[in-house]
């Protein structure tokens, strides 16, 4: 065996502040978010509590990330994972995500003056944002295929249909990537323009919202393009954030998960004994813990490294969400089995927890997708690990 | 200790290092090299080893961290670290007195008398004296609470009866880190234990080798036929001896990061497997360009450096919670695990020609692969089966019922 060049790329850091999101997230969730509160919000019209909604962005979580100029903490992206993981774990159901992609996408694509007009609102909570990048009939396309920006008049023409647009029905603004001249740009919708455009997606996840929207023939200003001719950067650094941040909820929720089945497998007794001391049951759940903590390690990481322009950036994000997609699909799926005919009725949370694994493990790309871009990235070159 | 080296500091001393290991690192011997501790099998080898420890400790890259009083360098143990991955990357040889620096050493650090710490350390550290461990039994392996050598106190000595076994570097060790029984009365097998520092150089003890299913040695049997050794090889309390194992296992399964330092065992890289996949060829191509290949590459890569980057955040107090202790704990069980899968993976991935073995002259690496994936056992079934990791994981960090 020939002695392999091993480049030790190990990096890790938390700092005191994000150690004090994740614990003031914890809190206010713990308090503020039980079962109780997801089941109401299942058959709720938007998904979430506007009054908790207004309490995260008091304490500046919708603008963590967002530079000081447009009223923001300006905090690093990484940071968001301190506050994504308790979410995750207390299944909230709320716009976070959504607002902070847009808001992203703005700061990387918009002009100033939509960045001083958009930024401090979503921030505050006054206006709920979202991205429109996905096309029916594509999986993980990066960039735009069919939706298309036309020149016509003063304005432009849009043609073409998006889909899993997060919680549409109720965002003031939604950030739209077309095509325009073949390259990709973004422009900004308001409320008004989607009025009839709308349709709700009836998701596997139900503590989430997100719709259809059909843009064909949608006639749009001037002024709704953001000026990037080309978006592609923008774009990108949005899909980067949405792994982050999907990758810390799927760490989350797969703790939460945990923690449900080891409640049940402490109380629940079988011929005498508690089902928890049967290898059958311990074993896998100690698999799932060591994925679990193996996953959240590559969370970490790519929490720290995300400022850097690497590809090691790329790499430690794809191999997070990879991870963590499984991990947390497998926790819940096991979740399920372990509590026997209890874990098959809606009663029972493991539900909750599965539906949203399965939501999250395929938004914004799935293991098997992750996997295979890691390979193009990694099997070059074996020195490259 | 002194304060915590700057980052400056110790970029320069990894210089330091690096040229160190340069001008200094064994030239390849013209016989085979076990890749661990316990594949040591013939004097050649163990030779070798011992001279390349005696080396480095001599160099100062070896108990860096440990009080200068006992033989260490009295530094912090940023430094060691760097020793250590600069090991790694010069892919130097593993440090063969393993026993002595990773598990007998910290444990008398931690629990040893004064007298006891200038008695054995300075030797553990420079490989003149070697250690084994004797936990298991032929009727007590993954039961080690329920060892049945007894050990009889008799004035200054203590008289011990009873076998073990599955001891790596049985023949070339000085000492054994010794469970044994102290008094059959207490009210449960925990209780009675006690925990020797033995030494296995007098009459009495007899050693015999053992052959692995390599048709290797490396390990062997020891039975003691009423062996005498003085009172003052007891660590600890007598009857306490349950703990003092406990902590030691604690040592040997995790990563507690008191140990001297020096390389484990050879690191089995999937960079290396990648190499591999590079030069084997599936269907009149490099495997490596297979994309049922390149999915399983990356699911080992992932692994690995989940792995890696678990060793480093362990230390992150405010990223361990709500289990401190899981990532140390698991360490033993997915790394030996990991190990023994890449293993498979690669005998695999050299098709038929995985068939053929060490000896073979169109062997590739000389069946080097081969061999590791059959030694790769050792680390699942030693120092407790994955199947007891897990019970221990199951029991101590998720807090459910023993079974």
């Amino acid at each position: 065996m020939q002695a392999a060049s091993i480049q030790s790329r190990i990096e890790i850091a938390h700092s005191e502040e994000e150690a004090l999101l994740t614990l003031s997230a914890a809190e206010l969730l713990g308090k503020r978010w039980d079962f109780g509160d997801v089941r109401r919000a299942l058959t709720s019209t938007t998904g979430y509590d506007a009054s908790l909604y207004q309490q995260m962005a008091e304490l500046g979580w919708l603008s963590l990330a967002t530079p000081a100029a447009y009223g923001g903490a300006g905090m690093p992206v990484g940071a968001l994972a301190s506050l994504a993981e308790p979410m995750g774990k207390q299944l909230l159901g709320s716009p976070f995500l959504a607002t902070t992609l847009a808001s992203q996408l703005l700061l990387g694509a918009g002009s100033e003056a939509q960045k001083q007009h958009w930024l401090p609102k979503l921030g505050s909570g006054a206006a709920i944002g979202s991205i429109a990048l996905s096309e029916p009939g594509e999986s993980y396309a990066m960039l735009p295929t069919c939706v298309r920006l036309a020149t016509s008049g003063t304005g432009f023409t849009l043609s073409g249909t998006k889909c899993f647009v997060l919680d549409a029905q109720h965002a003031d603004l939604v950030l739209v990537s077309a095509l325009h001249d073949g390259r990709p740009v973004v422009v900004l919708l308001e409320a008004s323009a989607l009025a009839g455009r709308i349709r709700r997606e009836t998701l596997i996840d139900e503590t989430r919202r997100s719709a259809r929207i059909d843009l064909s023939g949608l006639l749009i200003g001037r002024d709704a393009l953001l000026p990037a001719a080309d978006a592609t950067v923008a774009i990108e650094h949005t899909l980067r954030v949405a792994w982050l941040l999907l990758s810390a909820e799927m760490a989350g929720g797969a703790e939460g998960v945990l923690q449900l089945t080891l409640d049940y497998l402490k109380t629940r007794k079988q011929f005498g004994k508690f089902i928890g001391g049967y290898q059958a049951l311990k074993h896998p759940m100690v698999e799932i813990m060591c994925a679990i903590e193996q996953g959240r390690s590559l969370l970490y990481h790519a929490a720290t490294v995300f400022e850097q322009a690497s590809v090691e950036r790329e790499i430690a994000l794809r191999m997070a969400k990879a991870q963590l997609g499984e991990t947390y699909t497998h926790a819940a799926d096991r979740s399920i089995q372990f509590h026997g005919a209890v874990g098959f009725t809606y009663e029972c949370h493991a539900q909750l927890f599965f539906r949203r694994a399965q939501w999250a493990q395929h938004a914004f790309g799935d293991a098997l997708h992750h996997r295979k871009k890691l390979g193009e990235l990694m099997l070059r070159d074996a020195s490259a690990f | 200790m002194s304060d915590d080296p700057s980052a400056q500091e110790l970029e320069s001393f990894r210089k330091q290092v690096r040229t160190w290991l340069g001008a200094n690192a064994p030239k390849p011997p013209r016989f085979k090299l076990p890749d661990s501790f316990m594949e040591v099998g013939t004097d050649e080898q163990f030779n070798y080893l011992r001279d390349w420890q005696q080396k480095a400790y001599l160099a100062g890259y070896i108990g860096m961290s440990w009080p200068k009083q006992y033989g260490g360098g009295g530094m912090p143990a940023a430094y060691q670290a760097v020793v250590n991955s600069e090991m790694a990357r010069a892919n130097v040889p593993f440090m063969v007195n393993l026993i002595g620096l990773f598990w007998a050493g910290p444990t008398i650090m931690k629990l040893g008398s004064e007298e006891q710490k200038k008695r054995y350390i300075p030797k553990i550290l420079s490989a003149e004296e070697i250690w084994c461990q004797g936990f298991s039994e032929p009727e007590n392996g993954s039961d080690l609470a329920n060892a049945q050598t007894t050990a009889i106190r008799e004035g200054d000595e203590y008289v011990l009866r009873g076998t073990k076994v599955w001891t790596s570097l049985g023949v070339y060790a000085h000492h054994m880190i010794l469970l044994a029984r102290t008094d059959k009365s207490g009210p449960s097998k925990y209780h009675g234990l006690s925990f020797f520092l033995a030494p296995m150089r007098v009459p009495n003890v007899e050693t015999t080798p053992i052959r692995k299913m390599t048709g290797e040695h490396g390990f062997t049997e020891t039975r003691f036929d009423d062996a005498r050794i003085p009172a003052s090889c007891l660590l600890g309390e007598e009857g306490q001896g349950w703990s003092v194992a406990l902590t030691t296992l604690m040592f040997e399964r995790g990563n507690d990061g008191g140990q001297a330092g020096g390389l484990a065992m050879v690191p089995l890289r999937v960079a290396q497997v990648i190499e591999l996949a590079q030069v084997m060829q599936r269907d009149g191509k490099p495997a490596i360009e297979d994309p049922v290949i390149r999915e399983q590459l990356v699911r080992f890569a992932i692994e690995e450096r989940g792995l890696e980057l678990s060793q480093y955040r362990m230390r992150i107090p405010s990223l361990t919670q709500p289990r401190p202790f899981a990532i140390p704990m698991m360490s033993k069980l997915v790394m030996s695990e990991l190990r023994r899968r890449l293993c498979a993976f690669a005998v695999s991935l050299q098709g038929e020609a995985g068939n053929l073995y060490v000896g073979d002259p169109d062997a590739w690496s000389d069946g080097d692969w081969q061999r590791s994936y059959m030694n790769a056992f050792s680390a699942t079934i030693g120092g407790g089966t994955s199947q007891i990791q897990m019970n221990i994981l199951g029991e101590r960090v998720l807090g459910l019922a023993k079974g």
